[in-house]
């Protein structure tokens, strides 16, 4: 026993709370956030299982369109949302995935520039930028010179993710500068500032203002037809289910995922 | 500082002393392999960032002004929470290790929740209680024009709500551990409870103070979810190196690794500043 000190530095009850919050430590900083990564669970052993990796701007959208999918071809659909350019890190990194629906064509090239897209990209849908205010516009916002504004706390997207991008582009077209309160790192963390009325304003995609339901109002701005988002779909060449992968990029540009697609505030390009 | 001669818990004397070394060639295999699995899943990733290093380019990317706005925020923030919590954080362990009040188990119970909860469940905590239209928040905002979110003292006030426990529980630890005679000699000769805390107490616990400080500034240091969630994201206010990390990582993945190998580095400095602590023999 080469152990001089006859005190144990912590009480049983620390040694074990330990355990946890190594996992949880562990937990955040493995994955950040990536939800809906759990592997979907019940596999009915079908013919097999299509991952689709998609911009977190689509979450609801592909979520329904995922339910039709499976019920139409019997197979399990494991849908991967976040960021675009994190999922683009993650393909490039090798990750199990069979289509990839970004939010912008810059990450998608990321993904074709290392040879990880198997034919043809396609344009599936656009979607543009509306100012975001709480129901009740505490800083009574009406347009994007307003935001500008020093006593308007605004949140935006980080530059790195796409509507980061696209509100960089619309304050470089219109000389309208914004100072930002935070940068935040995806479009939904930017719109829950606003829902919980923690920012009188961000600049968010008009698709995810429809999501949010009665917290937030939208407010159109002439600018943002500056950076319409152009959202590219792709198979991928590592893809296990090549044959589902191009049926899901069909439904999704078929007539009638269009339509669930403009339901959600989607523009059909 | 410590006393000389130490309580010994009961069960370090009812166990008897076995001090039989294995010797390697009688390892049993069944133990062998998991061992090695289990090290090589925590040495790798740490190999990986070491491998995948830009070593060409380090020197300038660490001299980039985001990086060292991220450190030097993040050394700043980390301290000052530190410090809160040493304030804050010792009296209440001395309350919890020496005094019986109605409820104090469920006072103790709560002050440990920060450490098992999610740290990002602890940023919409904090959102909902100090945010703008929080339950304390919106009142600091209606008289004083003042919010909290998204400015520095929000990372602090998110580092002390996660990492004070750290310190509160091997505070509380070192004075259960601590021999109360020197208390009660001293009480004797008609010192006050002030009194014996300062000159008495405080110096027997100073080592689990300081290992509860260290603890805890490391932690801090580590905080991501609460922060990002309660504090946001804004290059030399709010963004701490482990956000300047998920960030870059997004864009610059290069950038991302040496953020990464400056946060190992520090690590490895208070990993080796403890060893002699808890992790004797490394």
């Amino acid at each position: 026993m080469p152990d001089p000190t006859p005190r144990r530095p912590f009480p049983l009850s620390v040694t074990l709370a330990a355990v946890p919050v190594a996992v949880a430590v562990l937990a955040t900083a493995a994955c950040g956030d990536v939800p809906g990564d759990d592997g979907g669970g019940d596999a009915e052993g079908g013919s097999g299982n299509l991952r689709v990796f998609a911009a977190a701007s689509l979450t609801d959208v592909f979520g329904e369109l995922g339910e039709r999918f499976e019920e139409e071809h019997g197979v399990t659909v494991d849908l991967n949302f976040a960021g675009s350019s994190e999922l683009a890190q993650q393909i490039n990194e090798g990750a199990p995935a069979d289509v990839f629906a970004s939010a912008n064509p810059a990450n998608m090239d990321l993904v074709a520039e290392e040879g990880n897209v198997a034919g043809e990209e396609t344009v599936f849908v656009e979607n543009i930028l509306e100012i975001a205010v709480p129901a009740d516009n505490p800083a009574g916002v009406e347009e994007l010179d307003d935001l500008a504004a020093d006593d308007v706390v605004v949140a935006l997207c980080s530059p790195e993710v796409p509507c980061g991008a696209a509100s960089e582009t619309v304050m470089e077209d219109s000389g309208v500068d914004i100072d930002p309160a935070t940068l935040e790192e995806d479009v939904r963390a930017a719109l829950t500032k606003v829902e919980l009325g923690e920012v009188d304003a961000a600049l968010v995609y008009r698709t995810d203002v429809m999501a949010a339901g009665e917290s937030v109002v939208s407010i159109e701005f002439p600018e943002a037809e500056e950076a319409v988002n152009d959202y590219p779909i792709a198979v991928l060449t590592e893809a296990a289910e090549p044959d589902l992968a191009e049926e899901w990029v069909r439904l999704v540009t078929s007539d009638e995922g269009q339509a669930v697609l403009t339901d959600a505030g989607f523009r059909t390009p | 500082m410590s006393p000389r001669h130490p309580v010994r818990h009961p069960e370090a004397t009812t166990r008897p002393r076995r001090d039989v070394s294995i010797r390697a060639g009688r390892v049993p295999w069944v133990l062998m392999l998991p061992a090695l699995v289990g090290v090589l899943f925590l040495v790798l990733p740490l190999a990986g960032l070491l491998i995948r290093a830009p070593w060409g380019t380090l020197g300038t990317r660490l001299l980039m002004p985001e990086v060292r706005d991220a450190l030097l925020l993040s050394l700043g923030t980390a301290t000052v929470a530190t410090l809160i919590s040493l304030a804050v954080g010792v009296p209440l362990a001395w309350l919890l290790a020496r005094t019986t009040f109605p409820g104090r188990r469920y006072v103790r119970a709560l002050v440990t929740v920060p450490m098992v909860m999610p740290p990002v469940v602890g940023g919409v905590a904090l959102l909902l209680a100090f945010g703008r239209r929080g339950v304390v928040g919106q009142h600091l905002y209606e008289w004083f024009g003042y919010q909290i979110p998204f400015t520095t003292v929000a990372v602090v006030a998110a580092q002390v709500f996660v990492a004070m426990p750290f310190l509160v529980i091997s505070v509380e630890g070192a004075l259960r551990g601590a021999d109360r005679r020197y208390e009660e000699a001293a009480a004797t000769l008609g010192a006050t409870r002030a009194v014996i805390f300062r000159r008495v107490t405080l110096p027997m616990v100073l080592p689990g103070v300081a290992a509860g400080a260290v603890l805890c500034w490391a932690r801090a240091l580590g905080e991501f979810g609460a922060t990002i969630t309660f504090a946001g994201n804004l290059p030399g206010v709010t963004q701490t190196m482990p956000i300047a990390v998920y960030v870059a990582m997004q864009s610059d993945p290069a950038s991302a690794i040496v953020l990464s190998l400056v946060l190992l580095a520090v690590s490895l400095v208070i990993l080796t500043s403890l060893r002699e602590k808890w992790i004797g023999g490394l």
